[in-house]
């Protein structure tokens, strides 16, 4: 297969299976953010923030740290299941999943605010069990702004660089990202081809931003 | 009302003295350097400003980085390269001042594992075992450590069945520290990389005679606004004060 299109498949493919990972996690915890009032909730909403706002390399050395051979859970899968993570594509998994969570947790957050507890009060009154309620109101109001949220995150994933190069490296074929790659190309003086991938990145951009821009309207005015 | 206009004045005399002062600092030199020569950059950058010399800045990286960066532009006065190839790149796009460039120094290729490690390589032939899983090095085809490993691989005719092990790396820093952390089993660096981390030892050497000759030119930048500083600065490097710190650091004097 053509070097661009590997580049590109194996990068929708990571950020696609970032989102598989991270939205089971994130969508409970929105739900928690949005919802209920807990002690500790303005330090974890602050902790899920900091890779949206660390310089990605810093988030990079502490997944270095963590998931390498010598770190408390890549020691672990490596001794235990013979598995690495740093410099294989699950490292580009880890790096686009922790860099986009936060951008998806936020994003579900404003969805699920955006239903009104008060339909979901008349559904508990009714008798639905509260999964019930979760699964039959909250979740199909907040549909729209749910994919909404992951397309932005989705989005967010494509182009990460900093942590990716740190604990993902870029090797041919198999950790190559489109943003890693680019970078490769400018190294080489290879500017047709980075412009080539930098024109792809800027189609996914844009097609992602307007479609999460246009989906979340469309929630806004049905509610 | 009165409050702004001091204000305003405040800001004025602030902005006033800000360029007063950037005007009047002596010279700043830029010095683009290969990522190998870091630590002992710095010792002779600090030792030139001591002995009355002019500041010295740094700008540290891959050499295929740093050409990079002159090629587009980037307010170099000083280019030193790991490698003869991305020099003499800027030198035939005209970008360097041609009779200025000199090869001052030289180095070794070895291999690396992590100090504790039990690896034994008597041969680059036992990267192909299975204890060795990956192997950092520099970019194969851009960072110089990457080229010169890729070189000597294929003299030996193992490029071809290492090739799916190597990891390759920014610069060749990044190459040791991931030998370092353990996430390779071995790695392609320099010598005086090798001395410096305590974190790693030197499993082999490959001998001078046996792989490709690494060598750094040294060469002012066409378009320096600081012509005869850098010019003197380089003349510095030549001096043997800075070679004796060079070759305390591991580097070989040409």
């Amino acid at each position: 297969m053509d070097e661009t299109w590997h580049i590109v498949w194996f990068t929708l493919g990571s950020a696609l299976l970032s989102m598989v990972v991270i939205l089971p996690i994130g969508l409970p915890l929105a739900w928690l953010l949005a919802r209920k009032e807990w002690p500790g909730k303005s330090i974890v909403e602050t902790i899920i923030a900091l890779p949206l706002v660390m310089p990605p390399v810093a988030t990079g050395l502490i997944l270095l740290k963590v998931a390498g051979r010598r770190g408390f859970i890549g020691s672990f899968l490596h001794e235990h299941f013979d598995m690495d993570i740093i410099f294989t594509w699950r490292a580009v998994v880890l790096a686009l999943a922790v860099m986009s969570f936060p951008l998806l947790v936020r994003s579900l957050r404003v969805a699920l605010e955006g239903v009104s507890p008060r339909l979901e009060g008349v559904a508990r009154t009714l008798g639905a069990s509260p999964l019930r309620v979760f699964f039959t109101v909250t979740l199909p109001l907040a549909a729209r702004g749910i994919i909404a949220g992951v397309v932005l995150a989705f989005a967010r994933a494509l182009g990460e660089f900093g942590a990716t190069v740190l604990i993902a490296g870029n090797i041919p074929g198999r950790t190559s990202t489109l943003a890693v790659s680019t970078y490769l190309y400018i190294q080489l003086g290879q500017d047709d081809a980075a412009w080539k991938l930098v024109a792809i990145s800027i189609s996914f951009a844009f097609v992602a931003v307007w479609l999460s821009e246009w989906l979340g309207r469309k929630q806004r005015v049905t509610v | 009302m009165k409050m702004k206009k001091t204000l305003t004045s405040f800001i004025v005399a602030f902005l006033l003295s800000a360029l007063w002062l950037s005007s009047v600092s002596a010279v700043e030199l830029k010095v683009f350097a290969a990522a190998s020569l870091t630590d002992a950059m710095r010792k002779v950058g600090a030792m030139y400003e001591k002995a009355g010399g002019d500041k010295v800045v740094f700008n540290f990286g891959a050499s295929s980085t740093l050409a990079r960066q002159i090629e587009e532009g980037a307010p170099a006065d000083l280019f030193v390269s790991a490698d003869e190839i991305q020099a003499d790149k800027l030198d035939k796009a005209g970008l360097l001042l041609h009779d200025t460039r000199v090869s001052l120094l030289s180095n070794l290729l070895v291999i690396v594992v992590p100090k504790e490690s039990k690896l034994v390589i008597q041969s680059p032939g036992d990267l192909l075992g299975d204890a060795v899983k990956r192997i950092s090095m520099g970019e194969p085809r851009t960072v110089p450590i990457g080229v010169y490993a890729k070189a000597y691989l294929v003299s030996k005719g193992l490029w071809a069945r290492l090739e799916s092990k190597v990891v390759p790396t920014e610069n060749v820093r990044s190459a040791l520290a991931a030998v370092e952390t353990w996430n390779v089993e071995a790695g392609f660096v320099y010598r005086t990389d090798a001395l410096i981390s305590r974190k790693v030892r030197i499993a082999y050497t490959v001998p001078a005679g046996d792989g490709p000759k690494v060598s750094y030119p040294f060469a002012v930048v066409k378009g320096t606004e600081n012509l005869a500083a850098s010019k003197k600065f380089l003349e510095y490097l030549g001096s043997k004060d800075a070679l004796g710190i060079f070759e305390q650091y591991g580097f070989a004097v040409k």
